[in-house]
C-alpha cells in the first residue's frame, strides 16, 4: 500500500454541482478499489500559467490517498477518457514527501481554527 | 611604460571585486527534505525571469536537492502552476 498524491485540473465551463460530481465520482471509484483517501484539498477556479485547451483557468483538486501500485494505470485511463479533466497528474510520495504533507495538514487545520476563532470571537 | 598607465589610473572607490562569497545549499542549511511542487511561489525562487531553471553554479545547491528542485519545477509547469516561457515573472 503506497501512498499517492494525485493532482487534476477540470474545466472552469462546469458548474458547481457537476465539479463536485466529478470529484465524486473519482473518489468512489479509489475508495470502492479498496484505496483509503487520507486528505482531499480544492483550490477552486485558479489562473493558470498558460492556456490548456484555449482555458486559461481551471478548478484544481488534490487527491491524497493509499491505494495498491495497479489501481494508478486504471485511474489514470479514466482521466484521460473523461473530457472534463484538462490535465492530471499522480506522483507517489517518499518517506518525506509524507511527512512533509502530514505537516501542511496540520498548518491548514490550525489555520482553519484560528479562522473560526477569529469569526466567532468577531460575532 | 603599461603599468605606469595603470597605476595612473585613480578610482574614487575601490572597485568591487566580488568578495568570494561561500556559497552554500540552502536546503542543507534549512534541513529542507521535500520540496513541494504545489506552491509556485517557493519555486519561484529557482527561476529566473524567463522561467528557467537556475543553474547550481549560480544558487550553490547541492546536486541532491538541484535534482529534486528540477523536478519539482517541472512537475509545475505540467500543472500549469508556473509558465515554460515567460518574461518579467518576477
Amino acid at each position: 500500500m503506497n501512498q499517492y498524491e494525485t493532482v487534476f485540473i477540470l474545466t472552469p465551463v462546469l458548474s458547481e454541482e457537476q465539479m463536485k460530481e466529478a470529484v465524486k465520482k473519482y473518489e468512489d471509484f479509489l475508495t470502492s478499489n479498496g484505496a483509503e483517501m487520507v486528505h482531499r484539498e480544492n483550490w477552486g477556479m485558479r489562473k493558470m500559467a498558460y492556456p490548456i485547451q484555449k482555458k486559461s483557468s481551471g478548478f484544481y483538486q488534490v487527491l491524497e490517498y493509499k491505494s495498491e501500485g495497479n489501481l494508478i494505470s486504471r485511474l489514470e485511463v479514466d482521466f484521460k477518457r473523461d473530457e472534463r479533466i484538462l490535465r492530471f497528474l499522480t506522483v507517489k510520495l517518499d518517506k518525506h514527501a509524507i511527512a512533509y504533507s502530514e505537516k501542511r495538514r496540520k498548518k491548514i487545520k490550525e489555520a482553519k481554527k484560528e479562522e473560526k476563532e477569529a469569526k466567532s470571537s468577531s460575532n | 611604460m603599461a603599468q605606469q598607465k595603470n597605476s595612473d589610473i585613480k578610482y574614487l572607490t575601490p572597485i568591487a571585486v566580488d568578495t568570494k562569497k561561500k556559497k552554500y545549499c540552502r536546503f542543507k542549511k534549512s534541513r529542507i527534505k521535500y520540496i513541494d511542487y504545489k506552491d509556485p511561489n517557493f519555486l519561484l525562487k529557482f527561476v529566473n525571469e524567463q522561467g528557467k531553471i537556475l543553474p547550481r553554479r549560480l544558487t550553490g545547491t547541492s546536486t541532491k536537492y538541484q535534482k529534486k528542485v528540477a523536478k519539482a519545477v517541472k512537475r509545475a509547469r505540467h500543472l500549469a502552476l508556473m509558465p515554460y516561457v515567460a518574461d518579467l515573472l518576477k
